[in-house]
């Protein structure tokens, strides 16, 4: 049986995707090609190996930065942000 | 078929790697025999401290040496760069040890106090610094309301553990150095007439050579009585958590916590009897993350990425052991637990000592004859 499809954000973009998508495949669905600039050398960065281990898909789900996009299941309404560069602490 | 080589240095780690760096740039033919991924290698877990503070307490020789290798180090990072384009990312900035609360700076104040008094002439120049002067130090820093201050000693400094072992590793390569991984040793034989050697044997090769040195961290332990080594080295287990990176937060290295080149910070560290067992543990993580946060409250909003364990190499007393063997000359033991701080002049007054064969005044007090005497060890 086909899950469930609901809405989520990508850089305020609405997307629907399967409630048991990843946030990650999610952000490759919305077709955004990047989904993080290096802190150390400004390249641009996209999910690899979709299953925790790179941490090449450190993105801002939630308002929460540098978060795994692939080891995070999507919820309704769920704001999945590229992240560009370190965090600054405040 | 025996192979031969001017000297055999087993171990591949910071320590073999930098002795063996010294002793070929000196010109010598050096063979070095390394484990495989399956080993501790104590050299890929390291916090990256480069410091003087606190070593020696009750051994100034050690303090002076951690000296020695404190001034050398500038250079040493110069050129392992020049000769392999490898950064290390040493910095000499100064590091700190943060006290909370007054017991904890009453009693630094005592410890360096202390320290500087066991020496002739003071090789620390440690000072106290105080609550202001930390936030003068490092304006961008909030620090939590139990900072009272710090011991602050300008000689330390931080470096990437993995580029120091990677530039070692690639300028052996380049100085022709014989480096074979997956080659634990089995045994290393004295010939049997005075003078004439060691047979090192793997289990795959035999290697013939005037001179052996044992730099394998606890790896030494079944090498050695055949020797005529008798040292004893212990296992403690450190703890340390990496975390996300983040933009440069303008910290000074200090003990509980560093900001790498690349943004990450690393928070550490654990000192545990768990033998042989690398194994993280929640309540590690939890008391060192809670020490963090006491000292930088804005931590608490950063993330942990991994937490991995590794074990230092320590003696009874926490120094070095450098000798040679008295019943075969021509037998080298090297161990320590601070592997990066010394590997400056371990390439340096270490190796020119051991290609000389002959451990001078400065290194002499560190031989294990000193556990016989009782003023030394626990």
């Amino acid at each position: 049986m086909a899950a469930e499809r609901i809405t989520v954000y990508v850089d305020g973009a609405a997307v629907t995707v399967s409630a048991n998508d990843s946030a990650a495949s999610a952000a490759l669905q919305a077709g955004i090609g990047y989904t993080r600039l290096s802190p150390i050398t400004g390249e641009k960065r996209a999910p690899y190996c979709m299953m925790g281990v790179c941490f090449e898909c450190l993105m801002v789900i939630d308002g929460v930065p540098s978060r795994q996009a692939c080891m995070v299941t999507v919820r309704p309404g769920m704001r999945i942000e590229r992240q560009t560069g370190a965090r600054v602490l405040s | 078929m025996t192979q031969t080589a001017d000297t055999v240095v087993i171990g591949g780690g910071v320590v073999g790697s930098a002795i063996a760096y010294g002793l070929a740039k000196r010109g010598a033919r050096v063979t070095i025999l390394d484990e495989g991924d399956d080993a501790i290698r104590a050299s890929r877990v390291n916090f990256g401290l480069v410091w003087l503070h606190g070593k020696g307490d009750g051994m100034p020789a050690y303090g002076f040496w951690t000296r020695r290798s404190t001034d050398l180090w500038p250079r040493f990072a110069d050129e392992l760069k020049a000769e392999t384009g490898i950064d290390t990312h040493y910095v000499k900035s100064g590091g700190l040890s943060y006290c909370l609360g007054e017991t904890e700076y009453a009693r630094e104040t005592e410890t360096l106090q202390r320290m500087r008094e066991q020496a002739e002439r003071d090789p620390y120049e440690t000072r106290m610094v105080d609550r202001g002067d930390l936030m003068r130090m490092m304006p961008g820093v909030t620090f939590g309301a139990e900072v009272l201050g710090a011991s602050y000693g300008p000689h330390d400094g931080h470096v990437s553990p993995l580029k120091l072992l990677h530039g070692l590793h690639t300028a052996l390569q380049r100085l022709g150095v014989d480096y074979r991984p997956g080659s634990s040793v089995l045994e290393v034989t004295p010939a049997a007439t005075a003078g004439g050697g060691f047979e090192v044997r793997t289990a795959n090769e035999t290697f013939s050579t005037p001179k052996v040195v044992l730099a394998a961290g606890h790896g030494i332990m079944p090498l050695m009585r055949p020797l005529g080594f008798e040292v004893e080295i212990l296992a403690e287990r450190g703890q340390i958590m990496v975390t996300e990176r983040m933009a440069p937060m303008g910290l000074l290295p200090a003990n509980g916590v560093r900001q790498t080149a690349e943004g990450t910070l690393l928070i550490g560290t654990t000192n545990e009897d768990a033998g042989y067992d690398v194994s993280t543990t929640p309540q590690a993580g939890a008391s060192m993350v809670q020490r963090a946060i006491r000292v930088i409250p804005a931590l608490a909003h950063v993330r942990i990425v991994r937490t991995w364990a590794g074990l230092r190499t320590l003696t009874k007393d926490e120094s070095p052991i450098y000798e040679e063997s008295a019943r075969y000359p021509g037998a080298f033991l090297a161990t320590c637990h601070s592997g990066v701080t010394l590997a400056a002049v371990h390439a340096t007054d270490l190796a020119d000592a051991i290609y000389n064969g002959k451990l001078g005044a400065d290194i002499e007090p560190f031989h294990s004859q000193r556990f016989l005497d009782t003023k030394h060890g626990r």
